[in-house]
């Protein structure tokens, strides 16, 4: 019998987290009401999934929660259109679909025995925030080098995944930058932007690699700052968000050039984004 | 497999035995429109229709389908299998769109099974074109209108009847079950032959070689700015294409109930691909011709091997604003130096 791949899991939303001062981030734990759905949706970092609010419609999300976190997975939602507003109404306790994983996710394999720099601007944490949290797991951080994070939002408010921003501060094996972009009253730590900060940081490229997600403005400014570190385009990662419906390369909206972003993607090297339309 | 014959006259009591077993899909002209539908009855099948107005894709991916049902948050139930199907009067050009849209739907990753099922479900009878349109160019883009690609059965018009070549197996198997059919003469298959000749003779078209090379080095081309501009983004070009795909799913009903529903969409919409956020990648018409264009000649071609076109020529028809796809062809020949179309 072949696999649907349209039908959704049914999940039950064990906890949502509020995750900024304007209201609109959510953090939403879901967990699986059929046994063997967790073994289904094994994921790697970077990848995705299929949000369904059954009557309503479904949203591709990038998954917040690290492959090591065995009892729920989590996603990110900013509440921006008909899906996501759906969701951000639910309460503890509700059912909703999930469908997934999808996409390509980090290049593990290739991440493992480097240097990675992380660099991640508002909303756009989600799926960085997954490989974090996966490469601080006790069982993981000896495969890896240093860690160095560089996390930006508008304001002290908006930062989101506090919670996460305070434990690893108290870390020795991660270099954490938390800025935010103009001062506020309270607010001790660091201000600027985000490429600002990074080009402050000033990390290696030596064996390192550089995962940047943002808005377009701070991706935009984060690149030449790297470039001037000396890392190699094929060497920076980026996450693409993109209007998708199926998530498994078939309903044709979610392309560059001949790549599917839910497929091929959404993690790309610079590199290989160099070499296809600006589309995107 | 030796050939055979089918009596025109023969051809309604072959219908009626076959409807007993089969779901039969066939040219029918219904409120006007000739495409291919679920035959009531023997008597519905236009036999003489050239490339219908609708294409047949429609019986693997329908226009509308429903993908589950659901109540109170729970997924009730997914469609249920369907019977046999045979689908008769295919041309050439739209067997072959089938194993185009196999590459997208029968996929080595995921494979859809709505379409599967229903392409494992169903037998292709194929009519040879003897008398092609001046709009097919399907010779131009690797088919012929005696081609046997995707075809399970070709029948050739010979006058009063038919000469049936079996192509696969289960063509073969299709045919023994039934008395209709009787041997066919060599000189009947010499006729098959000089009208066959004959009509590949009659199309034509612009050459694709090199189109994918020439394309690949064309997108940020001046081509673009002007090929769209008298085009209407009606997508009338992509629901009649047999090789165009694009699909939305949406929810319908309620929270209550309801059911989620896949529908054809088009590359060829602003709002295909327009992001929750506002941003969209494809703002104007230029960059949705271009993606039209590209995702048939270029795109597809790198991912799959083959041009995502079968010369069917519908879009040349029944395009509201004379947009010819052969003309484009022969355009990006000419083009990719960065001059413009206005200039030549």
């Amino acid at each position: 019998m072949m696999q649907n791949p349209y039908l959704p899991y049914p999940v039950d939303v064990r906890k949502v987290t509020l995750e900024n001062e304007a209201k609109d981030i959510k953090t939403f734990e879901l967990v699986f009401q059929e046994d063997g759905g967790k073994e289904r949706f094994a994921y790697r970092c970077g990848q995705f999934a299929e949000l369904s609010v059954l009557g309503v419609g479904e949203c591709p999300i990038g998954i917040a929660s690290s492959p090591m976190d065995t009892d729920s997975v989590q996603f990110t939602v900013k509440k921006v259109g008909v899906v996501t507003t759906a969701l951000h109404e639910l309460e503890e306790g509700a059912s909703i679909g999930l469908r997934g994983p999808y996409g390509n996710g980090f290049p593990m394999d290739e991440l493992e025995g480097s240097n990675i720099v992380i660099v991640a601007g508002g909303f756009a944490f989600t799926t960085l925030r997954s490989l974090t949290n996966y490469i601080l797991h006790p069982d993981n951080r000896d495969r890896f080098g240093e860690l160095t994070v560089v996390y930006g939002a508008r304001t002290p408010g908006e930062l989101i995944y506090k919670y996460d921003l305070e434990a690893w501060a108290r870390r020795e094996d991660i270099q954490l930058h938390v800025t935010v972009d103009t001062e506020h009253e309270g607010w001790d730590g660091l201000v600027g932007f985000v490429p600002t900060v990074l080009g402050n940081v000033a990390p290696s490229p030596e064996n390192a690699f550089a995962v940047v997600c943002g808005p377009p403005v701070m991706i935009r400014f984060s690149l030449p700052v790297l470039a001037q570190q000396g890392f190699q385009a094929s060497r920076i990662l980026n996450s693409l968000e993109m209007r998708m419906k199926c998530g498994v390369g078939k309903c044709g909206r979610c392309n560059i050039g001949e790549k599917y972003v839910c497929k091929n993607g959404p993690v790309f090297t610079l590199e290989e984004l160099q070499g296809l339309p600006q589309e995107y | 497999m030796d050939n055979r014959t089918i009596e025109k006259s023969a051809i309604a009591g072959f219908l009626d035995e076959l409807l007993e077993t089969y779901q039969v899909f066939a040219p029918v002209e219904r409120e006007g429109i000739l495409g291919f539908e679920l035959l009531r009855g023997s008597d519905e099948i236009v036999l003489n229709a050239h490339n219908t107005r609708q294409a047949p894709k429609e019986v693997f991916f329908p226009r509308s389908e429903t993908l589950f049902t659901f109540q109170e948050g729970k997924i009730i139930s997914t469609p249920p299998a369907e019977k046999e199907r045979v689908v008769l009067g295919i041309r050439p050009c739209d067997a072959r769109s089938t194993i185009v849209l196999d590459k997208v739907f029968d996929g080595d990753d995921y494979q859809d099974p709505y379409y599967v099922d229903r392409r494992q479900n169903t037998l292709l009878i194929g009519f040879a074109c003897g008398d092609p349109l001046s709009t097919c160019f399907c010779t131009a883009v690797g088919g012929g209108p005696f081609s046997v690609d995707g075809l399970d059965l070709l029948w050739t018009d010979l006058g009063d009847r038919y000469l049936v070549e079996a192509i696969t197996e289960r063509g073969e198997a299709l045919i023994t079950d039934y008395p209709q059919f009787g041997q066919a003469t060599a000189q009947e298959t010499n006729r098959k032959a000089v009208t066959a000749a004959q009509a590949t003779e009659k199309v034509s078209g612009p050459s694709v070689e090199g189109i994918t090379e020439k394309l690949d080095g064309m997108y940020d081309d001046p081509f673009w700015d002007e090929l769209h501009q008298k085009c209407l983004g009606c997508a009338a070009c992509s629901y009649l294409c047999p090789t165009c795909h694009c699909f939305d799913i949406v929810d319908e009903g309620t929270v209550t109930s309801g059911r989620r529903v896949r529908n054809w969409d088009s590359c060829q919409f602003a709002l295909f691909t327009h992001h929750a956020s506002g941003h969209n990648p494809r703002t104007s018409g230029k960059e949705r011709m271009r993606q039209r264009v590209m995702h048939k000649f270029s795109y597809f071609v790198e991912n799959f091997g083959e041009i995502a076109c079968v010369g069917c020529g519908r879009c040349v028809r029944e395009c509201p604003v004379n947009m010819d796809i052969r003309a484009v062809i022969e355009a990006i020949g000419q083009a990719g130096d960065g001059s413009r179309i206005s200039d030549r």
